[in-house]
Order: structure tokens, then sequence, then C-alpha cells
């Protein structure tokens, strides 16, 4: 590629990414209210949002392999009860990012 | 027009829902980085796609794609497959972001996953103002990121051995901000409609292919209940 070329390479990658953000904003904007199916949709979406992200995030794990998605079961599990605990962000977010790493630097 | 102390209150009071994503951004963006310095290109291309692109899943492909022939089309496609999910966001926060001025644009710009998350679901503090609050969550994210694609980008070869598994941070901050969505609702139709919808996508599509498809069924979903999820109050 040629620097023209990757400019617009990356032009584009920018183009998609800011179409998509700002488009709803663009089609319902101005002081007429969205439609009501558009915002029962922005209410009914977000939770279903949060569980698709932590699929998401989840994507590559490999169950039928080792470590058979073990240490991220765990670690979940210890983000949840923790959370459940104390309902500190920050605490269950570190308290499991730190038992993952061990798991997955020690343990497995 | 704020003043110092508003700036201050509000700069404060988003500081503490960011340190999750300090950690994951500063360790994925310096993986990025250090992908880009692997494949030859200076660290100026990191640094600037942060700043213009913000969007972790695509910069990636992106560095794959910038090593290959020219194929505008294609890059295009393949960049509105990945990005397709923030539809959904914009479609949330149109009630949120409504009324915040010329911050609105930056607010939107910046919206990556993690903003999203952060300001549709963070209890601000009453006496922090809401506009304030967002924008600084979503300025202090795009800068853990832009400063972790250009350090990496510049130390290049790096041995981060020691740090395997950090980007669980990611994983784990989606999981608290999920359990706190269903803690928050009185039923739980909409929430498991995504988990369902995800997990079979996954299953039939593939981790490469799996969101669109997610998306389409989570609509599907959302419309085919519309009227008993709304007549059982599965929302906030």
């Amino acid at each position: 590629m040629t620097i023209a070329e990757q400019i617009i390479t990356i032009g584009l990658c920018v183009l998609a990414t800011v179409l998509t953000r700002f488009l709803p904003f663009i089609i319902f904007r101005g002081n007429k209210p969205a439609p009501k199916y558009v915002q029962y949709l922005g209410r009914a979406l977000p939770a279903a949002i949060f569980s698709m992200l932590v699929v998401y995030c989840l994507k590559n794990v490999n169950v039928t392999a080792y470590s058979f998605g073990i240490p991220e079961l765990i670690a979940i599990i210890a983000v949840v009860a923790l959370h459940l605990w104390k309902r500190q962000m920050i605490l269950s977010i570190a308290g499991g990012t730190v038992l993952y790493m061990l798991l997955v630097q020690v343990v497995f | 027009m704020s003043n110092k102390k508003d700036l201050k209150a509000a700069l404060f009071a988003a500081f503490p829902f960011t340190v999750p994503i300090l950690a994951g951004f500063l360790f994925l963006g310096m993986s990025y980085g250090m992908l880009m310095a692997s494949r030859g290109f200076s660290f100026l291309y990191p640094c600037l796609m942060a700043l213009t692109i913000f969007g972790g899943s695509l910069e990636f492909v992106a560095a794959t794609m910038l090593m290959g022939s020219f194929a505008p089309l294609q890059t295009f496609i393949a960049a509105l497959i990945i990005q397709a999910r923030h539809l959904f966001y914009g479609i949330s926060m149109l009630e949120k972001y409504k009324g915040t001025g010329l911050k609105k644009i930056y607010l939107i710009f910046g919206m990556c996953d993690e903003s999203f998350s952060i300001n549709y679901s963070a209890e601000i503090p009453k006496n922090v103002d809401k506009e304030l609050f967002m924008f600084f969550v979503t300025l202090l994210n795009q800068s853990y990121w832009v400063l972790g694609a250009t350090v990496g980008g510049l130390i290049g070869s790096f041995v981060t051995f020691e740090l395997k598994g950090l980007d669980f941070v990611m994983t784990a901050l989606f999981v608290v901000i999920f359990l706190e969505q269903w803690l928050k609702e009185k039923k739980h139709y909409t929430a498991l409609i995504g988990l369902f919808s995800s997990v079979l996508c996954l299953a039939v599509f593939g981790s490469e292919d799996f969101l669109i498809p997610t998306m389409i069924c989570i609509v599907g979903l959302l419309t085919v209940f519309k009227k008993p999820i709304e007549k059982a109050g599965g929302l906030i």
C-alpha cells in the first residue's frame, strides 16, 4: 500500500465508525420525540446489550479444548460473588482480574 | 458555562468509574501499538488511529488490513459490520445525550463499548453536572487508549508475559455492569433475550461473524415480545 492508500483505508474505518455512532442521533434529532417503538428499543436494548458484551468478551474461549473455559468461569464467579458481597465496582473487577491472571499464569 | 469547581467535581466523580478501563485500555492499547510496531509501522499510526477511529476491535483488524492489498469497499463493509453494535448504543442514549450542546458531538464520537456502558449505567452523584461527568468518562477512556497505543508503538517489542490475563479486566467490567443492571430490574426478560441470542448466534455463526446475527435476533425477539415485556415492566 502507498501512503495515500493507507490514509484512505484508515479514513474509511473512521467513516464507518462515525456513521454507526452518529446515525441514530441524526435520524431522531430535533425536538420531536423519537417514535414510540424506537423509545421502547432504547429502554429495552441496554440489558440485552450488556449480555451481548459479556458474551463478546468470552467469544474466543474454547470449552472443548484445554483449559475448557474453567479459568474464565472461576474468575466470573469470583467477580459476581465479590460484587454481591461488597458492591464495590473496582474491588470486584480487580479481585476477579488478579485471580484470573493467577489462574492462567500459575495454575493452568 | 461551567466553572472550574464544576469541572473539578465532575472529573473527580468520573475518574473512579474509569479506573478498570485505565488498566484494560493501557494494556490492550499497548498490545495494539506493539502489534503495529512489529509490522513496521511508526508509532504515529497507532497514535493517530486511536485518536480518529477509537474502536479497539476495528483497530486490530485495520492493522491487518493495512498489511494487505488496497481494497476500499471491502474495508468499509468490514468496518461497518464490526462497528454496527454502536447503532444500539445510539438508540439507547438518545435521551441521555439530549440537550448536551456542543459536548454531544464528542460524547457520540467517543462512544466506545466502555464509555456507553458507564454513561448509561452509572449513578451520577446529585451535586455533579451530568453532562460534564459523561464528557469526562468519555475523554478519560479515550486518553487511556491513545496513551497505551502510542507507548506501545514507541517501545515496540516488550515482554508482556507477566501481564498475561490482564485483558480479563474488560470482561470483569462488563460482568459487573451486567450484574448491576440485573439487580436493578424487576424482570429479566431483556437481559435473557440478549444472553440467549448471543450464545445461540455464537454457537451457530462462530466467533468472527456472530455480532450482526445477534443484533438481528435481539431486535426480533424484543419486537415479538414487546407487549409482554412492557406489561411486565421488564424495563427500568
